[in-house]
């Protein structure tokens, strides 16, 4: 019986990039009806193992079979006709393209040479009714919210008659209704037999929507539970491979003199009426989903963006911040949530990275020394532990974590007094985090102002000495650390009262 | 494995200087196919032919390094050479009529990176412009007519020699030595690549990015009407239609030196490769009596080719 009801199965698959065993002998079953939890940290391997599955990725050992057929899915596209569909993290729409449109691209119902649109607009109707939500197919998918965006992503899979859909950290830009409605959904697409494999951080959904569980943990397989037999924290000794305690280091929080007050800031349709203040020797955390204006707010402050209204003062002066060149004279330093967008120039050396930010201070009648140039980068290397051959090595070739480091060795050149971290840790291994972790405690310790942004909120929690929750471009509310729960935080975020 | 390591050692070293390998090919090749070509008469015409296109290249570089393009660069050459023979022939001070003439193309270049940085428009579109109306100017300015006819002292720039070598030659070496100390060693150079590489990256690790950027379409310019003087030196007139089409030959150069039109990548000396290869065609296909229409077929397959297999070789990294 339980075979019969196997759909896909993963055994013993390997992949490795250069440098990197990126997946070392994992195993997947999945079951009709069944919805599968992929659980693991960041760069476990989920996503490599998923790119595997649909024929992104060329796999260099393992097997996969498909209704108990072997398979090699050569591109998405194979993969796709045989029934598996892919919902990204990011989602794969065109904005200014309808409903309609988006659900059927490449496949268009026709009259001759033209697409039939009244064909179109009742398939994507029918679509539609199947999953029991109420979108216009004639809308622009641009006009509508993230999480009706997503529903035209599993109506897409639906349409293409997929039996196994995989949905890759689905609900982290969704709002707490919005993930209610996909959590009724899923239940739904359940009972029609497909099987779903989930992505999510989130223990809380795990143990609501799935059913069972598989953990990865740098790039191994550790195991296959059932949710009902599991708790919280055996999933998560699962992932971390040691306890929950020993992730965070203690932070000494000294809150000495007030470093940066920002008051009433506005940015029209990014930052609403942000006040907040920052002190020495702790870390301000801020949390919020993504969308919620926390980086709108970090940029702002950094001079990216240009208030409309509002005050910014640092060390008690009253300042105008217009780039990233003021800021970072006035010794503020924002490390960007996207590290290979706005960090990192990809195509030059570690070295030459380290020393952008303080080029300008290591030159000898104005050409750079190239002496001190190494030195610096050295002294970083060697404190950080960045993992490179040499400093010469661009850092394009470095694993995720080397890359932050990187990055974070160039904001502690310009050595700041105020230091905004936006989700320092995304998409790193545990190991690199946890010494991320410690260089917090570190800066703390000597003196800076820490604003550490994250959806992380274990993170947030762990290290913070206040915390800001954000939503809907503004703050909603304040709480300090020490009364925080994830509970309280997501219902200030969300526009709640604690009373 | 080790036998293997010094393959592939060897392969990215025939990479790196993939275009300085097919630069001396190319004079292997010629030096067989015509016994006139390795003749030090030639060999200095060929830098000579060169050194027009090789500034232009080099000012090129630069804005191609940040990932933009510069078309106006031929139009400019041509403002600068006649503004540059019309003062003259006023009897103006040389001093101060170079002073202007170079001011002009400077100027220009000025303007395209004050509309590239802080108008936010294509750089594409913004030098197709300007290559438009600083054609224009140069028709207004010489309605239309050759202006010939200089002062000894100014005919020194493009048809004097300094021990025998070409005074263009000599102010080519010139321009890529400071060049290439710039690229290379100074921050400037350092953002120019660092833009190519990563625009956003660069501006928020708190440089000014505008002003880099200026800095590159300013320098073009600069060079373009350097260039623009030394050929309406050599030929005794400045001729309105003069550079036209300059711009491509100029890119053509770059691109055949490794830079990418991506940004961030390549190089000063690249370029010089390019521009010599570029050179030796031209000259090599008239030594060989190729007609001038062929030889245009001729060149475009080359830069053809040489892109194919750089893009080829660039995938398998």
């Amino acid at each position: 019986m339980e075979e019969k009801n196997l759909i896909l199965e993963m055994k013993d698959i390997v992949k490795t990039f250069p440098g990197v065993r990126a997946l070392d002998g994992v195993n997947l079953k999945l079951y009709k009806g069944e919805v599968h939890a992929l659980l693991g940290e960041n760069g476990a391997g989920k996503s490599t193992l998923m790119k595997v599955m649909n024929g992104i990725y060329k796999r260099d050992g393992g097997e996969i079979y498909l209704n108990g057929k072997k398979v090699e899915f050569k591109n998405p596209k194979e993969a796709q006709e045989a029934g598996l569909a892919i919902i990204h993290q990011e989602l794969e729409l065109v904005p200014e393209l309808t409903v309609a449109e988006n659900i059927f691209l490449g496949r268009e119902p026709r009259k001759g040479f033209l697409v039939d649109f009244k064909e179109l607009i009742k398939r994507t109707q029918e679509v539609i009714d199947r999953l029991g939500v109420d979108i216009d197919p004639r809308s622009k998918v641009g006009d509508l919210n993230i999480g009706n965006q997503q529903m035209i992503e599993i109506a897409k899979a639906l349409s293409q008659n997929s039996n196994v859909i995989i949905m890759d950290e689905p609900t982290s830009s969704l709002t707490p209704t919005e993930i209610d409605i996909l959590a009724n959904l899923i239940d739904r697409l359940k009972k029609k037999g497909i099987a779903i494999v989930f992505i999510s951080h989130r223990m809380e959904e795990i143990f609501e929507i799935c059913d069972k569980v598989t953990v990865l943990r740098d790039g191994k397989y550790i195991g296959e539970v059932k949710v009902e037999d599991t708790n919280e924290d055996e999933l998560i000794n699962m992932m971390v491979g040691r306890k929950l305690e020993s992730r965070f280091p203690e932070i000494k929080h000294r809150p000495s003199d007030k470093i940066l007050e920002v008051k009433d800031l506005v940015v029209p349709g990014k930052v609403e009426n942000a006040s907040f203040e920052l002190y020495k020797g702790e870390v301000l955390g801020i949390a919020g989903l993504m969308g919620s204006g926390r980086t709108e707010l970090a940029k702002t402050i950094f001079g990216l963006f240009k208030p409309s209204e509002g005050e910014i003062y640092v060390k008690g002066e009253r300042v105008n911040i217009n780039s990233p060149k003021e800021a970072i004279d006035l010794g503020i330093y924002y490390l960007s949530e996207s590290r290979k967008d706005e960090g990192l120039v990809l195509g030059m050396s570690v070295e030459e990275n380290t020393s952008l930010s303080v080029l300008k201070n290591i030159t000898n009648l104005g050409l750079i020394d190239n002496q001190e140039e190494e030195k610096l980068a050295k002294k970083y290397v060697q404190g950080l532990k960045v993992k490179t051959p040499h400093i010469k090595q661009k850092v394009k070739n470095l694993s995720g974590g080397n890359q932050q480091k990187v990055v974070i060795s160039k904001l502690l050149s310009t050595k700041p007094d105020i230091i905004i971290l936006d989700e320092p840790t995304r998409g790193i291994d545990v190991g690199a985090k946890k010494e991320i972790y410690e260089l917090i405690s570190h800066l703390v310790d000597d003196g800076a102002a820490v604003i550490l942004i994250s959806s992380q909120l274990p993170e947030v929690l762990n290290l913070s000495n206040r915390i800001l929750a954000m939503g809907e471009n503004r703050i909603m509310g304040e709480i300090d650390a020490k009364d925080a729960t994830q509970e309280k935080v997501m219902k200030l975020a969300t526009g709640g009262d604690l009373n | 494995m080790t036998a293997k390591s010094k393959e592939s050692q060897i392969i990215k070293l025939a990479a790196k200087f993939k275009s300085a390998i097919g630069l001396i090919g190319l004079i292997i090749v010629m030096s067989f196919l015509s016994e006139y070509f390795l003749t030090v008469h030639n060999l200095m015409n060929i830098t000579r032919q060169v050194s027009i296109n090789a500034v232009l290249a080099i000012g090129m570089t630069f804005v191609i390094l940040t990932g933009g393009i510069d078309l106006s660069v031929g139009s400019v050459l041509a403002l600068s050479s006649v503004i540059t023979a019309g003062l003259m022939s006023s009897g103006m001070n040389i001093a101060l009529v170079l002073i202007i003439g170079i001011g002009v193309g400077t100027l220009l270049g000025l303007l395209n990176g004050l509309l590239v940085a802080k108008g936010r428009m294509q750089s594409f579109i913004v030098t197709l412009g300007m290559m438009t109306i600083a054609r224009g100017l140069t028709l207004i300015y010489s309605d239309g007519r050759p202006i010939s006819g200089f002062d000894k002292s100014f005919r020194f720039l493009g048809a004097g020699h300094v021990l025998g070598i070409p005074v263009p030659v000599i102010i080519m070496f010139a321009l890529l030595a400071v060049s290439y100390v710039i690229l290379k060693k100074t921050p400037f150079g350092r953002y120019v690549y660092a833009i190519g590489g990563n625009e956003k990256a660069t501006e928020l690790s708190g440089i000014n990015t505008d002003k880099i950027k200026i800095g590159v379409y300013a320098i073009s310019g600069f060079l373009a009407s350097i260039s623009g003087i030394i050929l309406a030196s050599r030929l005794n007139s400045a001729q309105p239609i003069a550079g036209t089409g300059y711009e491509l030959d100029a890119i053509a150069a770059v691109v055949l030196g490794g830079t990418s039109l991506a940004g961030g990548q390549g190089g000063i000396v690249g370029t010089i490769i390019g521009a010599l290869i570029i050179g030796i065609l031209n000259n090599g296909l008239n030594l060989l009596n190729v007609s001038s229409f062929y030889q245009l077929v001729a060149k475009g397959a080359v830069i053809l080719i040489a892109i194919f297999l750089d893009t080829r070789s660039q995938k398998r990294d």
